[in-house]
Formats: C-alpha cells, sequence, structure tokens
C-alpha cells in the first residue's frame, strides 16, 4: 500500500511540476498575474508530494518491506534502523529520490525568500526549477523506479554495501546533493536574468547568497566524503581522483570562482557576462557529474550501477538543459553592459585570475577524468589517468592561485599602485617566512614542493591577519559578509598546511607481527598484543588489539578489525585511529596468515586532521558570509 | 555574436563523446600481446606433474589457451561452450591453465564437468597467468600456427562469443 | 556455540582467502621501494587503486612479483616495462608522454595560455574603450 502511495506520489509530482513550469514560463511572458500567482502554491505542492513518496520509501525500508525491489536489494532484517534509514540513498533509485527531494526543498526555500523580488523574475525561477524537478522525476519513473515491487517478495534482503555502513554515509549524499542541487539556483537566477533582460548589481545580490550557501554544502559534502574514505576504507588515503570524486570536484572549483566573480558583479557590476556563464556552467556541472556516475562511462569504485537505457536518458536530458541554456546564453548574453571600469592592478583583475585559475583547474580536471573515454572513442586505445596526473597539474594551478589569496583581499578596487601594495603585503611574506621555518625546524628538511606548500600556507594566513588589522580602527563597521571571508581564507590555510604536512612526514609500515610483536614508527612503539573473534549486529570479525605507547608512557589502545559481513561476505577492514590536533595514529589489519600472524599496515600521518577542519572552517566563513544582513533584507529592496 | 557561441559548441563537442562513451566499456583492459608471439612456456600437466608441456610443441597448430580454476563461478558457467567447441572444431587444439588453483580441487572438477583439453597446465603460483596478462578468469586466447597471439577474450564464453567472435578468427587462421 | 563455530568458520576462510597473499619482509628499504613502484602502477582488477593500495589477490601477486624482481637487482624501468607487456600501457598509473597523450599533458597549460592571452586582451579592449561604455546597471 505504501509503495504505491509513494508511486503515485511521483507521478502526481510530475504532473504538477509540468504544470507549474508551463504556467510560469507562460505568464511570465504574457505577465499575467493569475497564472504566475500558482508558483508558490504549486511548489508548495510539488514539495508535499515529493516529501510522500521519500517517506513511504523510508517507511519501506524501516519495516523491512522486502516486497518493495529497491529495500530488498539494499537492507536487510539485521541492519540497523540508522543505516536503514541512510539506504534509502545508497543505491541509485533512491539517490535519485533524495535529489529531487533536495531540488524542491531549494524551491521551496527560493519561493519563501523572494517575497522582495520581482513577480516575473521569481515566476522563471521557480518555472525553470520546476522543469528540472520534472526531468528527474520522469528519469525515475521511466528508468529508475523506487517503487518497483519484488513479487513474491523474498524473505530476506541483499544488504545495504557493507561500505555504506558507516556514520560517514548517514550525512555524505545529503551534503552532496544539497550542494549539487543548490547550484541549480544560481543556474535558474541565470536563465531568469537571460530570458527578462534584466541584469543589474540587484541581480549578483539576490544570487549571492543561495550560491554561498550552495558552495558551504558542497564543501561539507565533499570533506566529509574524504574524511569517511579515510575511515573506512582502511589504507589512509583521502582523496583518489576518482572519476566520481572530481565530479564533485569539478562544480565545486566553478562554485567558487562564481561566488568571486558575484562580488565583482555585486560591487562594481563588471563581469557580468562572465558571471552569467559560471551560473550555467556550476549546475552544468553537477548534472554531468550525476551523468558520469550513473551511466557506465567511466569505471569507478563509486559508480552506481549502470545501465545504457539510463545513461541514455541523462545524456539526453544534458543536451536539453546545458545545451538550451548555452544557446540562449550565445543569443543573450553579448548585450549585458560592461560594469564599471577598472585598472589593471585591482581587486577586480586579482579576482579575474583567480576565476582563470579556477576555470582552467576545472578544465584540467574535466580534462583528465574525460581523457580516457576520448581515446578510446577515437579508437586511439587505452590509457589510464590517475593521481600522477592529478596531482602534478593541480600543484601547478593552485600555487599561483594561492599567491593571489594571500594578496587579492588586499588590493584596493577599480585602481591600486604597486608601491603601496608591497606595503600591504608585510604580514602575508612574514607570515609565509615563519610557517617555512617552523617547517624546517619541526620536519627537517624537504622537497621545493614542500616548502612552496607550507610558505603559501603562512603567507595566506599572513594576508588574513593583514587585512584584519587594517581595519583595527574602524572595526565597528566590519560585516559579516567580510568575517566570512577572512574564515574562509584561513580554512584554506589550515587544509594547504594540513596536505602540505601530511605528504611530506607521513609513515607507514607494512608487516607481519605475531601476538606481542612489537614496531616502532615515529617515535611510537606499537604492540600487537592478540586478535579475538567478535561478532557484530549483521557481521562477524577479528578484531585485533594494539597498545601504541610512546618513550614507555602509554598513549592508547587501537581496535583494528577485519569484518565479514553475513549477507554480502566481502572482507571488510575498519581501521583504527586515534586522532589529535597533532597527528593521527593509523592501524590497519590486512591478512590472517596460516601461521596465525596478521599482516598490519601501521602509519603515523601529523596534522592531518587539518585537512578536514580547514574545510570546516571554510565552509562556517562561508555560512557566516551568507548570513550576512545585506542580505538579510528582504531580497529586492535597494 | 560568435565568440558568445564558443561555450555551446565545446559543449556539443563533448556531447558527441559522451555518447559514443555510452557504447564502450571501460573496465575493458586490452591485451598488449596481440600480433605478439605467444609467451614461452614449459609447463607441468594437471593430470600429469611429471610430463612437461612446452608452446614450441604447438607451433603449426590453431591452439586456444583458456584460463580456468576450480574456484571460479564463471568459469563453470562457460564450462559446457568448451566442450562444446571441443566438438564443433576437432582440427583446433584446447590447452587448459589451471590458474592459482589445488591439484585436487581442479582434477575433481574435470572429472565432474567433463575435459575438453588436450591437456590443462598446472599454475598454482599464477607465474604464467601474469606472462598473458591474466587479470579475470576465465579468460581465451587464439593462437595461430606461428605462435602468435591473434584474439582474446575476458570473462566466460558464451554461444554468441563463440559463434561471432572465437569462430571467425579460427576460420581466418585455417582451422 | 553454533554461533563460535560459525565465527571460527569465517576466520578460516579469510585464512584460506589469504593462501595467496604474499608476506612482507621485515626490511623496511625493500618494502618501502616495492610500494613506491607499486604506487606507479594501477590494479587492473580494481581499477581505481594502484597496486599499492588494492587489496585484490592479483594485486597481492604483481607486489610479489615486484619483490622478487627488486632482490634479483632489477631496475625501475625495466620492472615498469616488465609490466607494460603484459598489461599494456593501461597498467601505468602516469600516463606516458608520447603523441596521443599530448593534449593530456599540455592541455592545462594551453588552457591556461589561451586563458591568460584572452583576459589580457580583454584589460587592453576595455582601458581604450570611452567612458560611456561603461555603466554599471543594463536592461537588454
Amino acid at each position: 500500500m505504501i509503495p504505491t502511495l509513494g508511486h503515485g506520489a511521483l507521478m502526481l509530482a510530475l504532473l504538477i511540476a509540468l504544470a507549474q513550469a508551463a504556467l510560469g514560463l507562460a505568464g511570465a511572458a504574457r505577465a499575467n498575474e493569475r497564472w504566475m500567482a500558482w508558483m508558490r502554491p504549486l511548489t508548495a505542492t510539488q514539495a508535499l508530494l515529493v516529501l510522500m513518496a521519500f517517506v513511504a520509501l523510508a517507511t519501506s525500508f524501516v519495516r523491512h518491506d522486502f516486497s518493495v525491489y529497491y529495500v530488498a536489494a539494499h537492507s536487510n532484517s539485521h541492519l540497523p534502523l540508522a543505516y536503514r534509514l541512510a539506504a534509502v540513498w545508497g543505491g541509485h533509485e533512491g539517490s535519485l529520490l533524495l535529489w529531487v527531494l533536495m531540488l524542491v526543498g531549494w524551491m521551496l526555500a527560493v519561493a519563501w525568500r523572494s517575497r522582495g523580488l520581482p513577480l516575473v523574475f521569481v515566476a522563471r525561477v521557480l518555472a525553470v526549477m520546476s522543469l528540472l524537478s520534472a526531468g528527474f522525476v520522469l528519469f525515475m519513473l521511466a528508468t529508475s523506479n523506487p517503487f518497483e515491487r519484488l513479487l513474491p517478495p523474498v524473505r530476506e534482503g541483499s544488504d545495504l554495501n557493507p561500505l555504506l555502513q558507516d556514520p560517514g554515509m548517514v550525512l555524505h549524499p545529503p551534503m552532496l546533493y544539497m550542494g549539487y542541487v543548490g547550484f541549480s539556483v544560481a543556474f535558474s537566477f541565470a536563465l531568469a536574468a537571460l530570458m527578462g533582460g534584466k541584469l543589474d548589481a540587484a541581480w549578483a545580490r539576490w544570487t549571492r547568497p543561495w550560491t554561498i550557501a550552495a558552495w558551504v554544502f558542497l564543501t561539507l559534502g565533499i570533506a566529509l566524503g574524504s574524511a569517511w574514505a579515510y575511515n573506512e576504507l582502511g589504507w589512509g588515503g583521502w582523496w583518489f581522483w576518482d572519476p566520481v570524486e572530481n565530479a564533485s570536484f569539478m562544480p565545486w572549483l566553478a562554485g567558487t570562482a562564481l561566488v568571486h566573480s558575484l562580488a565583482v558583479s555585486e560591487k562594481r557590476g563588471a563581469f557580468k557576462a562572465w558571471t552569467l556563464l559560471l551560473a550555467l556552467l556550476a549546475f552544468s556541472l553537477s548534472l554531468l557529474g550525476t551523468f558520469l556516475v550513473r551511466s557506465g562511462v567511466l569505471s569507478s569504485v563509486h559508480a552506481f550501477a549502470t545501465d545504457p537505457k539510463r545513461g541514455l536518458f541523462i545524456l539526453v536530458f544534458l543536451a536539453l538543459v546545458i545545451g538550451g541554456s548555452l544557446a540562449l546564453y550565445a543569443v543573450r548574453a553579448g548585450a549585458v553592459g560592461l560594469g564599471q571600469r577598472f585598472g589593471n592592478l585591482s581587486r577586480e583583475s586579482a579576482l579575474l585570475l583567480n576565476n582563470l585559475l579556477l576555470v582552467v583547474a576545472t578544465g584540467s580536471v574535466l580534462l583528465g577524468t574525460l581523457y580516457p573515454l576520448f581515446l578510446d572513442a577515437l579508437g586511439l586505445g587505452k590509457v589510464s589517468v590517475g593521481p600522477p596526473y592529478f596531482d602534478s597539474v593541480f600543484r601547478w594551478l593552485m600555487a599561483p592561485l594561492l599567491l593571489l589569496l594571500g594578496a587579492g583581499p588586499l588590493l584596493r578596487w577599480k585602481d591600486d599602485a604597486f608601491s603601496t601594495l608591497v606595503r600591504r603585503l608585510r604580514w602575508p611574506m612574514a607570515s609565509g617566512l615563519l610557517v617555512l621555518a617552523s617547517a624546517w625546524l619541526f620536519g627537517g628538511a624537504a622537497s621545493a614542493w614542500s616548502c612552496t606548500g607550507y610558505a603559501l600556507a603562512g603567507w595566506v594566513l599572513g594576508g588574513v591577519i593583514e587585512d584584519l588589522l587594517s581595519w583595527r580602527a574602524n572595526w565597528r563597521q566590519l560585516t559579516r559578509a567580510q568575517w566570512g571571508m577572512w574564515l574562509a581564507h584561513t580554512g584554506v590555510a589550515a587544509f594547504v598546511l594540513g596536505v602540505t604536512t601530511v605528504q611530506t612526514h607521513e609513515s607507514s609500515r607494512d608487516l607481519r607481527m605475531q601476538a606481542g610483536d612489537t614496531v616502532a614508527l615515529a617515535g611510537y612503539d606499537f604492540r600487537f598484543v592478540d586478535a579475538a573473534a567478535i561478532a557484530g549486529p549483521n557481521y562477524a570479525a577479528a578484531r585485533g588489539r594494539v597498545e601504541v605507547s610512546r618513550a614507555g608512557q602509554p598513549v592508547t589502545t587501537l581496535w583494528p578489525e577485519k569484518r565479514v559481513y553475513r549477507v554480502q561476505r566481502n572482507p571488510m577492514t575498519e581501521a583504527a585511529i586515534d586522532s589529535n590536533p597533532v597527528r593521527d595514529l593509523y592501524v590497519s589489519l590486512g591478512e590472517l596468515l596460516p601461521d596465525g600472524s596478521w599482516t598490519v599496515r601501521v602509519q603515523h600521518k601529523p596534522l592531518v586532521i587539518w585537512i578536514w577542519l580547514g574545510c570546516l572552517i571554510m565552509a562556517l566563513g562561508g555560512a557566516l558570509a551568507a548570513s550576512d544582513r545585506r542580505y538579510q533584507r528582504r531580497q529586492g529592496r535597494p | 555574436m560568435t565568440r558568445w557561441l564558443i561555450p555551446l559548441v565545446l559543449f556539443g563537442a563533448l556531447l558527441v563523446f559522451l555518447a559514443r562513451g555510452l557504447n564502450l566499456d571501460p573496465r575493458e583492459v586490452p591485451s598488449p600481446l596481440i600480433d605478439r608471439p605467444a609467451p614461452a612456456f614449459a609447463m607441468p600437466t594437471l593430470a600429469d606433474p611429471a610430463r612437461v608441456v612446452r608452446r614450441e610443441e604447438l607451433l603449426g597448430k590453431v591452439w586456444l589457451l583458456n584460463v580456468w580454476a576450480s574456484w571460479c563461478g564463471p568459469c563453470r558457467t562457460e564450462h559446457p561452450q568448451w566442450l562444446k567447441l571441443a566438438q564443433r572444431q576437432p582440427a583446433v587444439t584446447l590447452i587448459g591453465l589451471n590458474y592459482k588453483d589445488e591439484r585436487d580441487a581442479a582434477t575433481a572438477w574435470l572429472q565432474d564437468l567433463g575435459n575438453p583439453y588436450t591437456d590443462s597446465l598446472f599454475d598454482p603460483q599464477g607465474q604464467l597467468g601474469l606472462d598473458y596478462g591474466v587479470y579475470g578468469v576465465p579468460e581465451t586466447f587464439v593462437v595461430d600456427r606461428d605462435g602468435i597471439v591473434r584474439f582474446k577474450h575476458v570473462g566466460p564464453l558464451t554461444h554468441a562469443v563463440v559463434r561471432e567472435q572465437i569462430e571467425p578468427v579460427l576460420k581466418r587462421l585455417g582451422a | 556455540m553454533k554461533r563460535t563455530l560459525l565465527l571460527c568458520a569465517w576466520l578460516v576462510a579469510l585464512a584460506a582467502a589469504a593462501q595467496t597473499v604474499p608476506v612482507p619482509s621485515n626490511d623496511a628499504a625493500l618494502d618501502a621501494h616495492v610500494q613506491a613502484l607499486a604506487a606507479q602502477l594501477r590494479c587492473v582488477v580494481c581499477q581505481n587503486e594502484s597496486v599499492a593500495d588494492s587489496q585484490a589477490p592479483l594485486a597481492a601477486d604483481l607486489r610479489e612479483q615486484i619483490r622478487r624482481q627488486l632482490r634479483e637487482g632489477r631496475s625501475d624501468e625495466q620492472i615498469r616495462s616488465y609490466m607494460t607487456e603484459r598489461y599494456g600501457d593501461f597498467v601505468l598509473y602516469e600516463p606516458p608522454l608520447s603523441n596521443r597523450t599530448l593534449m593530456l599533458w599540455f592541455g592545462p597549460a594551453l588552457m591556461l595560455a589561451i586563458g591568460g592571452v584572452a583576459l589580457l586582451r580583454l584589460l587592453r579592449v576595455r582601458k581604450r574603450l570611452p567612458d560611456e561604455a561603461f555603466d554599471p546597471d543594463s536592461t537588454f
């Protein structure tokens, strides 16, 4: 009964979405107030229906309704409740439903918070978002129905993939999707502006908080994914340049460029055509990511079960949405004004350079991710592109960007002089040298790239300090946007520090250990006491006990596990990690050898937690900036 | 007007590649051994550890190498195709490569399911498999009379694969 | 009782599966060298992991092969060739620079150059425009 209700709700939602799109676009074109007045109530209706469908699916999981194929494929009667709920988005069909839920959520937010905006504009925005929603719901109903029945129902489900039975799984996809889908707001704002012909500073001010909010979620989503991989995959890696990771990183890079470009468009009216393009690009990359992950075009540990029919549907959807918006751009963007003048050395030109570097970075990630496909499609054989490529290209692009990050906010708008700029760079230079010197002191000699990383982390931090200090006389006038910017940039510095330190100074040992053996690493002693068999709710495991001490003093006890989940039978490595702000100690079990000993990997990772803390700080900065009072005024009022 | 079209044009090109990509398999790893000499070997057989089969003995014959193991599910699924192949192509020599297996289990497996192979090479460490670039069991190689590898198929043989891909190659090689 | 038996069965299964896993030596330098080389190779089974990181049996075999060859005194280049002869270029984690990967390796620099030139030209054009061309708001 409940699955049928859910299915019905989705079908209704499709009809409402189509109706809303038609009424919105036609109403705006003809300035028909009565039609446009339907926008908000229809948005609420769509939201309610999609929520009903989502709740129906969640309920089916909670009640172990194995007559629903999706539930049977991703759950099990022994699966703990939290993971049963997370399993709703554990597979392709359910994750699409989550996507649409997020979309109608953002639509609701836009409808609610846009009372001060012109109705024509809002109608267009909601109409475009309805078209997107209709597309995704149609995709579900046609090729990926989460409510497909399995009759007769099986008695026991296939269980959720053990890799997904982790707290990170509960948060990571929702955060990520909030980000992906959030960029559809900027996308819709851009299309509405192109359709309506009005693109002013006010437009940029309206768009900014939505874009920053989406960026915040995406940052958190990516950081969670990385932290989850580190915790769950068992060998201490946190970023693999996997096609699916890249699919989330590209919208993030474009989104970062967009956030900065919007700043210029808002303040100085410049870059408008470029900002429009970026707004279209960011969401287009989200859609492209969806395609890459679900079509089977790229191989990835992350990819959902693939089906060429699904791939074709998304491809056509992509062609229509992205092609359509870029076509409209081609026709209309040329008439956008130039905004105010700015000199060659100014905040504007620095932000222009920032955008250039970020967009080239996005393009490079796209190139690397799709290159194997390009060659294969041209019949030129197979090649694989992995971390060595991405790491080296990325470093070369990020270094100048970080240099810009430290100095850029210190540049004046409109026009600046190099001589006075140099004076303002005291703190960045001092701070860069300080961090570098400390790194040498604590860590010893390091490679050129390491030194660059340390110096740049310090430089960026110094830039924030310099800016802060320059405001000390007028600190009461500081806005949340400025505090947010400093916080976000500090987060970047922390991130760079974490990455540089880990990559330069991490160490590991891979060896066979008998009960009672000890291994020394980075000043710590790891004693492998023994391994015992234990049982979890839906798995059996061997749990090792490793006692860690330093110079004779006990530090901690670690319990790495090797689990075998009862249903899916893949052995899973649960690493044991001891974290603190200074270092992580990471122990994972390998295999049980015939003589009773275990292969064990022991790792020491200094400052690794700052990778994710840095992202968190960036996100907090963004959230602070988005909450600036300037945006809190009823949107639309000057 | 023209420069505003650039994003659309670039996207169009991307779309073409993505469409093409839907028909390709990104996981497939092409073998570098195609049109190159089959790696040499002198391996003991499964049935008789004292007897050694060398690659040189197979020169002048068209032969198939089938990588299989008793622990491999898909090998069991494809096995009937091999029995059929033995009947349909009596002129072709079928050599099995028993990969990372136990002698007893493998012998029992052949007894249970039937033995289409002239001989099965016994490779418990997987060393010969490595030489042949084996990464997924089962795999099938077609080698011509001069000892050159002409075709490789990864994954279980199906009726379609045998009829549409393997047999045409055999015919071309004059089997 | 039954549970203990079940647990033991699983552990035995694990142990059996582990028969093909090589035993890392307790020679840290050799280990490090093996890991370094293995990190340059792609695991053909779990294709998004390097041979160093992958838990697949084939990856373990390849690591063992690398260890054996390093002990025999082969160079890094020889071992890489050994792998590409058998598995093709695909097995190299870092795509080699060849005619078909030119676009890959020079693409980013090319994009940067084109973007940079476009940027400079934009600035130059803007400089020459009269003040009337600049307009903070526009309706079109």
